[in-house]
């Protein structure tokens, strides 16, 4: 094969790499500009201060607090779901069980991962909702409560199979020596075992945090699409996601101020998700350094 | 009861909490399909797949939904597929350990954890608007193509990484060249692991909704789609659109169309998981 071929075969191919590159300045590119004209119109201090958003209403308010405030919610509500599951699987299948059991489990648990996420919003709407309100009075029909367990139910592989590789990851002999001092299993997990794993299992815990906030069919679903500055779970919310859906689903000018806010709530989104996936690849790269 | 005892309670107490958590989520699901069967598998005949949309719950079928999937699944792989896996060749195979590389790789690592629906805005602005494809299947397409770039680039690199370096040695020492090597030695060996990466990154682009509901993927469409600039709904679309109504007609046409995706979703993931496993049983470097 000609050299020239060569050269222009490895040509292709580090174009098809840089695609990476412009996928990335792409999105920053379309986020900026469009909320750059966004805050041309509404000031940054009024986006961040202003308690209500009506952006599709004759009164027209920008305040991002109340789907900040969903998202928030819904959130903490999914991770204080996954989170104690998530350990407890990852330190029982790391410490406790056998190794073939282990081994067949953990593709189990990922099917959980591989359903649909609109799937997940009819379980919540039309299972877990009813379900809840035979015993939690004033549960509307869109709740938070309900669209953050689902959203739990769906992150638990992350953090117990990410967290699961952390503790598997650290040395025999952390173990053995507190074995040998006299201590359980139990005791040897949680006060060796997991603390020489932390660092991977925030990592884990950050990305399912991440993962949560940009979540979208299950609270677009489930939750509701009312923007509401609560922090009380049995009421419906609107998280940035839900508002930017509901705005597509809606005929929304192209260069209208209504069209920009999806593009002035996308670029909140982004620059969390961003700063959260970021600050766990940093996590990774440096435990992964420690134990090689 | 000294703390000894306790200690030992405590102990085997975790050991059945650590059980009953590994199973709590899988019964969830559990009880989740049988309920969504239950609602579901009767309203699920011919008619309902062949049927075109309707407002009428009971005379809605999906045909127009699952051909859209179908389109979007095909132009998806056609575009994906070969970037993903040049982009893959040319990150492991040549190159090279320096700042870019490092950029680049981390830059991967941060589109993995993009959410979703920022790619659909990527898509509106970029592909709707700047290119002129408007709400079309080839727009959708594309959207869904960067979403899973990352996946596949990652899948593609850790299966190059696992063929060894004595298989490339001896293929260089027949005077090939680094390009045949790849194509005829390292490429082969690794299709198995890039094979099982693409149809699990497949199965998640079908399984979209946000993406396309931000490009403007319509949710009622009354009829196929012909070419790639045609219009479109997907299946994920549909049984939103449904389940967003308050009759209880439309909540069982969104429980069955929710078995024909699972039911793809499923057959997808298994035949990926079943790759991986006859990969990994045939090649014992």
């Amino acid at each position: 094969m000609k050299k020239s071929t060569e050269r222009w075969i490895e040509k292709g191919l580090a174009a098809s790499a840089f695609i990476t590159i412009l996928t990335t300045l792409g999105i920053i590119w379309v986020l900026f500009s469009e909320s750059w004209s966004f805050f041309r119109h509404v000031s940054l201090i009024d986006f961040l201060t202003d308690t209500e958003w009506t952006p599709l209403f004759a009164n027209k308010r920008y305040g991002i607090l109340p789907l900040l405030s969903g998202t928030l919610l819904t959130t903490l509500i999914a991770l204080a779901t996954a989170l104690p599951l998530g350990i407890t699987i990852a330190v029982y299948l790391s410490e406790y069980a056998r190794k073939d059991f282990r081994k067949s489990i953990k593709p189990a648990l990922e099917i959980l991962a591989a359903v649909p996420t609109v799937v997940y919003g009819f379980f919540a709407l039309t299972v877990v909702t009813p379900f809840l309100q035979g015993f939690i009075p004033g549960l509307s029909t869109f709740n938070a409560l309900s669209a953050g367990i689902v959203m739990g139910i769906m992150i638990i592989p992350l953090i117990s199979s990410l967290s699961e590789d952390a503790l598997y990851a650290v040395p025999k002999s952390l173990r053995e020596a507190s074995f040998g001092m006299g201590a359980t299993r139990f005791q040897t997990s949680f006060r060796v075992v997991v603390p020489a794993a932390s660092s991977g299992i925030l990592v884990s815990i950050i990305l399912a945090v991440s993962r949560a906030i940009g979540e979208t069919m299950v609270v677009a679903i489930a939750a509701g699409q009312q923007p509401n500055l609560t922090l009380d779970p049995r009421q419906a919310v609107e998280t940035i996601t839900t508002y930017i859906v509901q705005v597509s689903l809606g005929d929304v000018q192209h260069g209208s101020l209504e069209y920009q806010t999806i593009f002035a709530a996308g670029i909140t989104l982004f620059l969390f998700t961003f700063a959260l996936n970021h600050i766990s690849y940093r996590l990774k790269k440096r435990y992964q350094e420690q134990y090689e | 009861m000294n703390s000894l005892h306790t200690n030992r309670i405590v102990d085997q107490g975790f050991k059945y909490l650590g059980i009953l958590a590994t199973f709590s989520g899988l019964v969830i699901l559990a009880v989740f399909i049988f309920n969504i069967l239950w609602d579901g598998l009767d309203r699920i005949d011919w008619d309902f797949l062949m049927g075109l949309p309707s407002r009428s719950a009971s005379r809605a079928g999906i045909l127009t939904a699952w051909s859209g999937t179908a389109w979007v699944l095909g132009l998806t792989a056609l575009i994906a597929i070969p970037l993903g896996v040049a982009a893959g060749i040319y990150l492991e195979e040549y190159g090279r350990k320096n700042r870019l590389a490092t950029i680049v790789e981390i830059n991967i690592a941060n589109l993995a954890g993009v959410p979703s629906i920022i790619y659909g805005l990527l898509g509106l602005e970029i592909f709707v608007r700047v290119m002129r494809m408007g709400s079309s299947l080839l727009a959708g397409a594309c959207t869904l193509s960067l979403l899973i770039l990352p996946v596949i680039i990652v899948a593609t690199r850790e299966a190059l990484k696992a063929v060894p370096n004595s298989l490339r040695e001896a293929s260089y020492g027949m005077g090939a060249t680094k390009w045949q090597t790849i194509w005829y030695q390292v490429l082969p060996a690794a299709s198995g692991g890039i094979l099982t990466g693409v149809i699990l990154a497949l199965s998640r682009a079908i399984g979209e909704t946000a993406p396309l509901i931000v490009i403007g993927a319509l949710a009622y469409v009354p009829f196929v789609p012909k070419t790639p600039m045609d219009e479109f709904t997907v299946l994920p679309m549909q049984i939103f659109n449904w389940v967003s109504r308050p009759q209880h007609e439309f909540l069982v046409n969104g429980a069955a169309a929710i078995i024909i995706l699972l039911a793809i979703t499923f057959c997808m993931n298994g035949f990926a998981v079943y790759l991986r496993n006859r990969w990994q049983k045939r090649i014992n470097w």
